[in-house]
């Protein structure tokens, strides 16, 4: 789960990390208001979508004056905000955070993440605030600066200290970083956070550190002990059908090939996408019915396939194992009596009872439903089918 | 010969009396398991499919001397079972359960690599040697015994590959379901060393995924430590960047844990890399003969 940059600052601020004085407003005519509580002669104007590149954008504006600030306010809040990381649809703006204007006199990054590898989470810090992070990492990797952070000891002063020597600070600005980096630490670890992003990390006039902006992301098996977390989640940001999905303990993604899937494990789901490319088809979603595929879960899983007009056709392609594929075949057929299922059904049920399986699904004698032996077989009858050719 | 588990094996069942665990471990049972009991904490006492219960694992293993213990409890006690498990002088710990939070596993794994135990998984389907123990929620038929070794990511992945080299003629030493999560108790590179001892073993299934870079060290490691024939596939090659794909470790970060990078890798290495899910039966048998 990722969170907005406001909500990740309200955290931050509830750890004495310092960040800009800001409002979170939602209609335009609240902007003036907003100003003028915050205060000063110079304000910035952040739409408030999970997507990075907001600047680029024009989702990011400096206001010199109050009328500015409304301008601005009615420009961006309502625009559909398009960047790279939000795809051609872009995203709806509905929320604007307004803050001071802040005095920069240089920018850093500073961010958290688990190392996969090390088993541990990293911190991660560059002189080379304000770019995009990805691109430093690929073109000059020595400008980032990493310490692993072995859970068992927590942050402590020599991270600090290897961050900052890294960074060329000062002995002042020194002591400011390492309050700073370790409130950071614990943001990260008290919240089951899975990403933290700072960018830039800015260095004021009177040379303390402030959260110029702030990515959070959460490990979502975590969610449970963190009920105030929960409350923070803006369902707006998320995949409506993704959404639906993982209501009904279905894990789907979409992608943008014809051929939908159906598949019992993530691993096989797949796999089932690969064989499709293979075979000269593009896979329409990814979709783990989980292992027991119930005639429930199946139902809802071709609900689901259907809601996306460039469907042709269905591959199901269940191995059975434990649960038989004899039920599974019934399964599958109550539930084309729930959801009308036009487009050609190709079935691969493998594993235990499969003759049985294959058995019952000719006897019922439905025109769209093509039966397939195996995984080769299979993936060639729907490449095949979503072509409009019948096999 | 086998892997890590054999006939002999006493296993635990942690998570015993749970609806998961009863089934499965009838299921384990059924298949010729040498199950000697379960832990249910306050239900020490009881009887259960005909198995003792007890309330702790230390306990249960002073009572039972078991060695081997696979665990159904909750995601948000997972963790803590693995842990009483190492504590108590458990050598091989498997962890079947799936949304366990990564830093309970962080710690856990810490945990029980002090203890000098194995941890396989979480969220995996467990390990199989075929015709001697089950101990996990693998249709257990689909293993015939055989002389490859197999080692996966994956649940369905790797009952459709060991299908595979039995109608290929061959079966299968042991099967191990490693664990589709970012942190896993044991990694392609501790399995492979046990198959290249187990003289049983000639070939080695290798099924990888997105995400991470284990199957990127395991391909260093083959390249200087293995002799056998390692065939490998790697699931995702269509996944779009930045999308978990079911598994919580299944994603690819930024440009990294591509399918292409890790077959590269491996294709490097001397190992056999199948592009197709279909093919690794095949491909096992060609060099097998």
């Amino acid at each position: 789960m990722n969170i907005h940059e406001y909500q990740a600052k309200q955290i931050f601020a509830s750890y004495n990390i310092p960040i800009q004085d800001g409002i979170t407003i939602e209609d335009a005519n609240d902007a003036r208001e907003a100003a003028e509580k915050i205060g000063g002669d110079f304000w910035v104007l952040k739409a408030q979508i999970h997507a990075g590149g907001r600047g680029k954008g024009g989702g990011v504006k400096f206001a010199k004056s109050i009328e500015e600030v409304e301008k601005y306010a009615s420009d961006i809040l309502g625009m559909t905000l398009v960047t790279h990381q939000t795809g051609p649809a872009g995203r709806l703006v509905k929320k604007l955070f307004i803050a001071s204007g802040v005095d920069i006199k240089k920018e850093y990054y500073l961010g958290m993440v688990l190392d996969r590898t090390a088993e541990m989470p990293v911190m991660m810090a560059s002189t080379e605030g304000g770019m995009e992070i990805e691109k430093v990492a690929a073109e000059t990797p020595e400008k980032i600066i990493k310490v692993g952070i072995d859970p068992l000891i927590g942050f402590r002063a020599f991270h600090a200290r290897k961050l900052a020597s890294g960074l060329h600070l000062s002995a002042e600005q020194m002591k400011h970083f390492g309050k700073f980096a370790k409130a950071l630490y614990e943001v990260y670890s008290n919240n089951d956070a899975s990403l933290i992003e700072i960018n830039p990390l800015v260095l004021t006039g009177e040379d303390t550190f402030l959260a110029l902006d702030a990515k959070m992301g959460f490990d979502d098996n975590a969610l449970y002990r963190h009920p105030d977390l929960k409350n923070m989640r803006d369902l707006d940001e998320e995949e409506p059908t993704e959404l639906e999905a993982s209501k009904y303990g279905l894990s789907y993604v979409k992608l943008d090939g014809n051929v939908g899937c159906m598949v019992n494990g993530a691993g096989l789901a797949m796999s089932t996408m690969d064989i499709i490319k293979l075979n000269g088809g593009d896979p329409a979603n990814f979709l783990d019915v989980g292992g027991v595929a119930s005639t429930e879960t199946v139902a809802k899983g071709f609900e689901i396939i259907l809601e996306d007009p460039n469907v042709k056709a269905i591959f199901v392609n269940i191995f059975g194992g434990i649960v038989r594929c004899d039920r599974i075949a019934n399964g599958i057929l109550e539930a084309t009596e729930k959801i009308d299922v036009k487009v050609p059904l190709i079935v691969r049920l493998d594993g235990t009872n499969s003759s049985e399986a294959a058995e019952i699904l000719k006897r019922a004698n439905i025109k769209n439903i093509i039966t397939a032996t195996d995984l080769a077989d299979g993936a060639q009858k729907a490449v095949k089918a979503a072509e409009g050719i019948r096999s | 010969m086998s892997i890590l588990v054999n006939k002999d094996s006493r296993v635990l069942v942690q998570g015993f009396t749970g609806k998961e665990g009863t089934f499965h471990a009838q299921q384990c049972i059924d298949y010729g398991t040498n199950i000697v009991g379960g832990v249910t904490p306050g239900k020490g006492g009881q009887i259960h499919l005909g198995k003792p219960v007890f309330g702790s694992v230390q306990e249960a293993v002073e009572a039972l001397q078991a060695d081997v213990s696979i665990i159904f409890v909750p995601p948000a006690f997972s963790a803590d079972a693995v842990m009483e498990a190492a504590d108590a002088g458990i050598k091989v710990i498997i962890c079947i359960t799936e949304g366990i939070p990564v830093s309970d596993m962080m710690l856990a794994k810490k945990f029980v690599q002090k203890k000098g135990a194995i941890l396989i998984g979480p969220n995996c389907p467990g390990i199989i040697s075929a015709e001697e123990a089950k101990i996990g929620i693998m249709p257990g038929f689909v293993f015939k015994k055989g002389n490859v070794g197999v080692i996966s990511k994956s649940g369905t992945l790797t009952y459709e590959a060991a299908n595979q080299v039995v109608q290929a003629g061959l079966g299968i030493t042991t099967a191990i379901g490693i664990g589709g999560d970012p942190i896993i108790g044991t990694t392609y590179i501790d399995l492979l060393k046990l198959f290249e001892e187990d003289h049983e073993t000639k070939a080695i299934v290798m099924i990888g995924e997105i995400g991470g870079d284990l199957e990127i060290q395991a391909a260093k490691y083959i390249k200087e430590n293995i002799t056998k024939p390692v065939v490998a596939f790697i699931a995702g090659q269509t996944a779009p960047k930045g999308k978990r794909m079911g598994h919580a470790g299944a994603i690819i970060a930024g440009s990294k844990g591509t399918a292409k990078e890790k077959m590269d890798a491996l294709e490097a290495a001397g190992v056999h890399v199948v592009a197709s899910p279909a093919e690794i039966g095949k491909k096992v048998k060609d060099i097998l003969g």
